[in-house]
């Protein structure tokens, strides 16, 4: 019900939504928690193992019950705190883990079978038959388990990341963290005060203290309004500070979108990353449960959410309420709701001398030791002095005291300190370098203690950046004492839960000491005690207190609590923001793409490239047809293919000759200038790094090509050979991959077509500048076809007009463009090796490159490709198959000797290369067979079992195309 | 993570490639293939303070000498391969010592 | 005490007392036949059949913290057989049919669930690798059927098919691949190892290994020193440390790998599906949760917890791949201590100290193996030879050059 005269909510501006279709109104500034509990909304949610009907129980993220999906059109989001989620008019939000009503939920029958759904029950059981366990138990296991569901739907909104850096990180705006950011932001720092809620304040927002004899919400604002003033400070609310990693890098998560109905111009979240020189801790505390019987009911919460949803709401969800607490603070809750007019029909506190000085009976000394209410409480029994007595109520407020909230001090394996006196964990000094904490997540709860520790941490914080501190003085506000007496469980006959979310009960805590699961790690394992969306946070330190009480140890020996990062759960897409569809990896496209694409052609990815797959022509129905075409337009015309994609690598300095010479197995400084030559380079280990032509453009100035999938790599390995290897050597180079435009000319009539062009007059494996028109080009006599080829380079900006150029004058010869599967196919005709052949695991010797290895000098990998188990015969060697009969053949199978069985232990090598040779009519293949090299001429039978294929093939040299190379040089 | 390039300054993690242990930095030659094997794959690997290697590779394209702790990820100091693996703040103290 | 679905029923109606301890605490002996350093998954494994097959009862396993508390319980829970190189394919293919046999063999329910691994590939390259692969699985007697990308979608028609980055080629589906409760694993060889006999000495950290005359002779621990002539060192992730207790340098350099699970959620991924490409892989608990995780952080650490931009990259993948995960929240992450190996595969073998056996270098590939670790490791420890399932696994591989590495990158320990 509203209390009128209290809470922030604008009662001005009604806002409808609906829960499990039924329509209700809240005001602005509700959360659906609170106008749920406005509307009398008790049962929100199911327990997750035993169907129980659960209501709110808290006011914050921490939220272990009502969890919720909101619902839009197609989509929907599992798991929402309804306590954290903002009404917004139309919101459609849905119960969720019950089946087939809230209400009515028929997996409730677990909960009276719960004496054999004990913690573990699982590893003990379904076992038999065997095949059951993945037909019949698991699925139903599967479809009884899990929470929300999400929609199946791709989550086409937005979402956004951003870097933010600051001198100070202030997390949470309560009292401390609003007098961390003043303190430094005065002294010119620059500020980033972040807070998880809607509005900046903290406890001061939801208790109903005063600061300066003023209303503490009238400090809040003019503190802020301070703050939002200075250049040098940013607020941000809605906030949640996540990790803690390395380096003062903190991840932040912000709500931008969620409040409001779908608005394509917001994204939904946005996923910080803070690099803060120092940072403030001030999250505060978090009140926790006392475990007893059926404490789980509908309409019980802890009493400081029963005060905030009073005093920052204006929403009690009783009207005759009980107050259950170890500690003198969960009296203001009482104190609070009384001054509103709301009945208080009695405080149970366990401390036996407690204060019974208050406006409503007092029990101290006594406990909560049952419940009733299957959906809603309606009476709870109390035992005490006198006996037990029943107290008719509709709400319980709960409190066992207050956690420090210590999580992101433990986000870089700092663990928790025990405190006595406080009954809780405290941060560890120095857990996270440059972290400070202050306030009630430093155990510090009275306000004026947390003023005074915020801004003491502010001027450490600010010694540290160098700045000087300006004094500040410090307002009045409430200073009162803490006292509590521990108090984790009442004993008794019935379920106490202690996690709420997994539902973990004390029971289950105790049988898995009984079990010898006596450590914290493995009750928490066994029982899956703080596994649930509230990660703990409700239950950890209670469940430690049970556990240490059945193994008869104290607290601190049974071990300590740690927390892993996200400090409050954090969506996928958030996090992956821009890793949707095509923003994954970088897209690099060649200067002849848009070309490519209008002639038809398919675009393939080659890396991070996309280059065109075959260029179809009229009546060809399969790519085989325009491959084939292709392949044998260049070995009878003229083909042009983009060959841009191949790492360009510009090499300078007097020793450039003496550094390549290192890097690669053959000889470069005896390559004449204007010459190419073919180069073979290892890895450290002695593998095949890659393979390419390397020109020599000048006596100082050499221009390397890589394979396209290498080209990263082979910088990087040259970098490092060449400030490792080569100190003082002059040798400079830097990656001109994307600054020139390359195209292969190949075929008899290649000469030719160029000769339209420029002036053409180069040795095979020459190369020299050309004069294109008014432009500088580069002509380079290689060839990865076998025909007569050339490759020209001009300066990236001239590549399109260049390409649409070559095309047009190859096509009136008869020519044209050829891509992907054609260079393939022609490459495999020649026996010419990609990184199919040189997949990481091949040496010079098994693709029959030995001799490249100089024995001369010394190059990166020559030693290490000398061990024992990198030559001999038991090594795969490069082959070329062919199948005996015309039939296809296919990359992955492999090769056994014929008359073997088909297994592991006779295989004897497999297919690196398939292609249909127009040329020589039939299936070429390339393969590493073992001792191959020996082996040319033998049959082996080649086995793809994937595809079903098995056919006798011949072995033979992997050249199968003009293996003098005549047409090469002609 | 950040590391301080000595050429570009604090920069975060995701700018720099890591390779390993500065073993890679002495590279046997010939066929001593236990000079190999420590040079490429044995590695002292200890829990806590390292000298590995990082390439500035969305930055300034040095190879670095990163001297941190493996077990609390605390980065001491950057030093370029190029300059011996010695930091520039050494380099300027010994020099500052000669003078 | 045996576990039954009757014997839960019974213990339930007369209120769970009657529940014995999985295992005992026994205080460690001054002596044993054998001692295993290393209470993970492999340790608890080795321990257990070196008491079933070889009878060996004598034995201890040390543990500086309790039992499971290494990567077993920090791990994606993925169990597969689909390597392809000779010396790893019959290692793990062992290993999937010990997995499957585990539940009835140790009277405990680690849930090895045989959902189904498909690996996708983007391009024909890859399909041809992972054709490749798939022979080299059926030649082994594994499992391995090639899916187009009509196939794929029938069996994962949730991917995003028309606009991510790379492309869906095809995916090769392993169909008993699959995962298992990691826990319970550690658990369940526990307490069968027990049952055997065994002493699991928890809280009991090793601080020297004593070598007389070239043979080992014993341990320090911070519970006393306990003597033995056969000692294993099964320890994951500290590997190197402890080999320098006996002098030892390994090819071995400790990396963070980094792991993932969401809220709870109703069924909505039914297999392991991996992704090459953005080495992204994913399953769902039988709680519900997404469980997912993509490469190490690259870096050399002991700190268990890695960094932002291996945490984004995982998402970026997620969401290119199959963005109807983008409302799943995650709930916890973790980092794991990886043994990462010049080449990618482990060690098992003999060391040059005499009665010193190592079992090391799991990369972030160990959980599937521990039952073939466990195996071939007390193969190795009780009759002093290399089980012929785990001979490539040598220690000196490297330096003589006869490597094992399924990814082909090389010599890098963080590449693998």
């Amino acid at each position: 019900m509203r209390i009128d005269g209290k809470g922030s909510v604008d009662r001005a501006a009604p806002v409808r939504f609906r829960f499990d279709g039924v329509e209700y109104q809240g005001f602005k500034g509700d959360t659906l928690a609170s106008a749920l509990m406005a509307n009398g909304v008790r049962v929100v949610g199911r327990s997750f193992k035993y169907h129980r009907p659960r209501g709110v129980l808290t006011a914050g993220s921490e939220e272990p019950n009502a969890l919720v999906e909101i619902i839009e059109d197609r989509q929907q989001t599992p798991n929402v705190r309804a306590t954290v989620q903002e009404i917004y008019e139309g919101m459609e939000a849905k119960s969720q883990n019950r089946w087939p009503s809230l209400k009515f939920d028929v997996l409730a029958v677990n909960d009276l079978a719960a004496p054999f759904l004990s913690a573990g029950f699982y590893y003990k059981t379904f076992m038999w038959p065997r095949a059951f366990w993945e037909r019949i138990y698991e699925p139903l296991i599967r479809r009884a388990a899990g929470l929300g569901s999400l929609s199946g739907r791709h989550d086409e909104a937005d979402y956004e990341k951003a870097f933010a850096f600051c001198d100070l990180l202030v997390i949470g705006a309560g009292p401390a963290g609003l007098a961390a950011a003043l303190q430094a932001a005065r002294a010119g720092a620059d500020v980033i005060l972040a807070d998880e809620g809607v509005a900046m304040g903290g406890r001061l927002l939801a208790d109903s203290g005063q600061i300066d004899g003023k209303p503490a919400g009238e400090w809040v604002r003019d503190v802020l309004a301070e703050l939002g003033a200075m250049p040098n400070v940013r607020l941000m609310t809605r906030t949640s500070v996540t990790g803690v990693y390395d380096g003062g890098t903190y991840s932040a998560l912000e709500r931008v979108g969620l409040h409001v109905a779908a608005r394509p111009d917001l994204p939904r979240e946005c996923f910080w990353r803070i690099v803060a020189g120092q940072a403030v801790l001030a999250a505060g505390a978090q009140e926790r449960m006392i475990a007893f019987a059926d404490n789980d009911r509908p309409g019980i919460m802890t009493a400081s959410a029963i005060r905030t949803y009073l005093n920052h709401y204006g929403v009690s969800l009783g009207k005759r309420v009980t107050i259950f607490a170890n500690n003198d603070d969960a009296r203001q809750t009482a104190r609070d709701l009384m001054a509103a007019g709301v009945e208080v029909a009695a405080i149970i506190d366990a401390r036996p001398d407690a204060p019974v000085a208050e406006d409503c009976p007092v029990y101290a000394g006594a406990e909560v030791v049952g419940t009733k209410g299957r959906h809603g409480l309606t009476s709870i029994t109390v035992r005490h002095r006198g006996g037990d007595m029943q107290i008719e109520t509709d709400c319980l407020g709960v409190s066992g005291g207050w956690n420090p909230l210590v999580h992101l001090t433990c986000h870089m394996n700092g663990r928790p300190v025990w405190d006595a006196s406080l009954a809780a964990f405290l941060p560890r000094a120095g857990a996270v370098p440059g972290m400070h904490v202050a306030g009630a997540a430093a155990g510090v709860f009275s306000t004026a203690g947390c003023l005074t520790s915020g801004a003491a941490v502010a001027v450490q914080a600010l010694g540290v950046l160098g700045r000087k501190a300006v004094p500040m003085e410090l307002p009045l506000a409430e200073n009162a004492g803490y006292d509590i007496l521990p108090l984790w469980e009442v004993k008794g006959k019935g379920r106490a839960w202690l996690d709420f979310a997994n539902d973990v009960t004390t029971k289950d805590v105790r049988l898995a000491a009984q079990e010898n699961f006596a450590s914290v790690e493995h009750m928490k394992r066994y029982t899956t005690q703080g596994m649930a969306p509230d990660q703990g946070k409700n239950s950890n330190v209670g469940a430690l207190a049970v556990l240490a009480d059945a193994t008869g140890r104290g607290i601190p020996e049974t071990g300590t609590t740690t927390f892993r990062p996200p400090f409050s759960p954090v969506s996928i897409a958030a996090m992956g923001a821009g890793g949707r569809a095509e923003g994954f990896a970088p897209q690099r496209f060649m200067t002849s793409h848009s070309a490519s694409v209008e002639r038809g052609a398919p675009m393939i990815e080659a890396g991070m490239w996309y280059r065109p797959s075959y260029f179809p022509r009229m009546g060809e129905s399969t790519w085989r047809e325009a491959c084939d075409r292709e392949v044998t337009m260049v070995r009878g015309t003229v083909g042009v293919c983009d060959v841009s994609t191949l790492g360009k690598i510009d090499i300078q300095g007097r020793d450039a000759a003496r550094f390549l010479d290192l890097v690669y197995t053959n000889m470069f400084s005896t390559l004449p200038v204007g010459r190419v030559r073919y180069g073979l380079m290892l890895r450290a280990d002695g593998h095949v790094l890659d393979d390419g032509t390397t020109a020599r453009l000048g006596e100082n100035h050499y221009l390397m090509t890589t394979t396209t999938a290498a080209a990263g790599l082979v910088m990087r390995h040259l970098e490092f050979v060449a400030q490792a290897y080569c100190a003082g050597w002059d040798v400079r180079f830097i990656s001109v991959t994307e600054n020139w435009a390359q195209f292969a000319v190949a075929g008899p009539m290649a000469k030719a077509l160029l000769e339209t062009l420029v002036e053409v007059d180069l040795p095979f494996m020459g190369c020299g500048p050309v004069q294109l028109d008014q432009v500088a080009a580069r002509l380079f006599r290689i060839s990865f076809s076998g025909e007569q080829g050339y490759e020209i380079a001009v300066p990236a900006r001239y590549g399109e007009a260049l390409f649409r150029d070559l095309l047009a004058r190859a096509e009136t010869m008869g020519g044209g463009a050829y891509g992907m599967e054609a260079l393939n196919v022609l490459r495999i005709e020649k026996g010419f090796i990609t990184h199919a052949e040189i997949h990481g695991r091949t040496t010079a010797f098994d693709i029959g490159m030995e001799k490249m290895v100089s024995a001369k000098k010394d190059c990166i990998g020559k030693g290490a490709a000398a061990r024992p188990g990198m030559v001999g015969a038991e090594r795969d060697q490069l082959v070329g198959l062919r199948p005996v009969n015309d039939v296809a053949i296919s990359a992955g199978a492999h090769l056994f000797n014929p008359g073997t069985e088909v297994t592991r232990v006779n295989d004897q090598g497999y297919v690196t290369s398939v292609g249909y040779s127009p040329t020589l009519g039939g299936y070429l293949g390339m393969a590493f067979l073992r001792d191959g090299r020996a082996r040319h001429g033998e049959m082996v039978r080649l086995v793809d079992h994937l595809r079903k294929i098995d056919v006798l093939c011949e072995v033979s040299d992997p050249v199968f195309h003009d293996p003098e190379g005549v047409k090469l040089r002609g | 993570m950040r590391i301080t390039c000595p050429l570009c300054g604090p920069r975060d993690r995701r700018e720099f490639y890591y390779y390993g242990s500065e073993d890679y930095l002495t590279r046997p030659e010939g066929e001593d293939w236990d000079a190999i094997d420590a040079h490429l794959h044995l590695r002292n690997n200890p829990a806590g303070r390292v000298r590995d290697l990082w390439y500035h590779d969305m930055g300034c394209t040095s190879w670095l000498v990163v001297t941190r702790d493996t077990v609390t990820h605390e980065v001491f100091g950057a030093a370029l391969v190029a300059d011996g693996g010695v930091s520039i703040s050494a380099k300027m103290k010994s020099k500052g010592g000669a003078a | 005490m045996r576990y039954s679905g009757l014997k839960v029923i019974t213990e339930g109606l007369f209120g769970n007392k009657g529940w014995k301890p999985m295992w005992r605490d026994p205080a460690p002996k001054a002596e044993y036949d054998a001692i295993i350093i290393g209470g993970g998954g492999h340790g608890l494994a080795t321990a257990y059949y070196l008491a079933k097959n070889h009878g060996l009862t004598n034995i201890a396993v040390l543990e500086k913290g309790h039992i499971g508390s290494g990567n077993i319980g920090r791990n994606t829970t993925i169990v597969r057989a689909n390597y392809f190189l000779p010396g790893n394919s019959e290692f793990y293919s062992q290993s999937l049919k010990l997995w499957e046999g585990m539940e009835a063999d140790l009277n405990y329910n680690v849930m090895h669930s045989q959902r189904g691994l498909i690996n996708l590939f983007h391009s024909d390259g890859q399909r041809d690798a992972f054709v490749r692969r798939g022979n080299a699985m059926i030649n082994q007697g594994d499992d391995a059927i090639l899916l187009d990308r009509e196939g794929v979608r029938e069996h994962l028609p949730y991917l995003d098919f028309e606009q991510t980055r790379f492309p869906i080629y095809g995916g090769l589906l392993h169909p008993r691949g699959g995962t298992a409760r990691h826990d319970a694993v550690a658990w369940g060889y526990a307490r069968g190892a027990d049952m055997r006999g065994v002493d699991l000495i928890q809280n009991c950290e090793v601080t020297g290994i004593d070598i007389e005359g070239g043979r080992v002779v014993g341990v320090q621990t911070t519970r006393g020193a306990i003597k033995a002539r056969k000692v294993g060192m099964v320890v994951a992730g500290r590997s190197g440390q402890v080999a320098a207790m006996a002098g030892m340098r390994l090819p071995i350099e400790s990396h963070v790998l980094q792991a993932f699970v969401t809220e709870g959620l109703k069924p909505v991924i039914d297999h392991v599906v991996s992704f090459g490409m953005g080495h992204f892989y994913i399953s769902q608990s039988d709680k519900g949760g997404l469980v997912f995780g993509g490469d190490i952080d690259f870096y050399a650490s002991y700190a268990s917890r890695g960094n932002l931009p291996m945490v984004e990259h995982v998402m970026e993948a997620g969401m290119t791949l199959m963005p109807m995960i983008g409302r799943a929240k995650v709930l916890r992450s973790w980092g794991g201590i990886m043994d990462m190996t010049p080449d990618g595969s482990p060690i098992i073998d003999k060391t040059p100290v005499e009665g010193l056996f190592v079992d090391a270098g799991w990369n972030y590939g160990g959980f599937k193996a521990v039952p073939a670790s466990g195996w071939c490791m007390a193969h190795l420890m009780a009759t002093g030879e290399g089980h012929e399932n785990a001979r490539k696994f040598r220690l000196d591989r490297f330096k003589t050059g006869h490597l094992l590495d399924e990814e082909g990158t090389g010599s890098q320990h963080n590449l693998h």
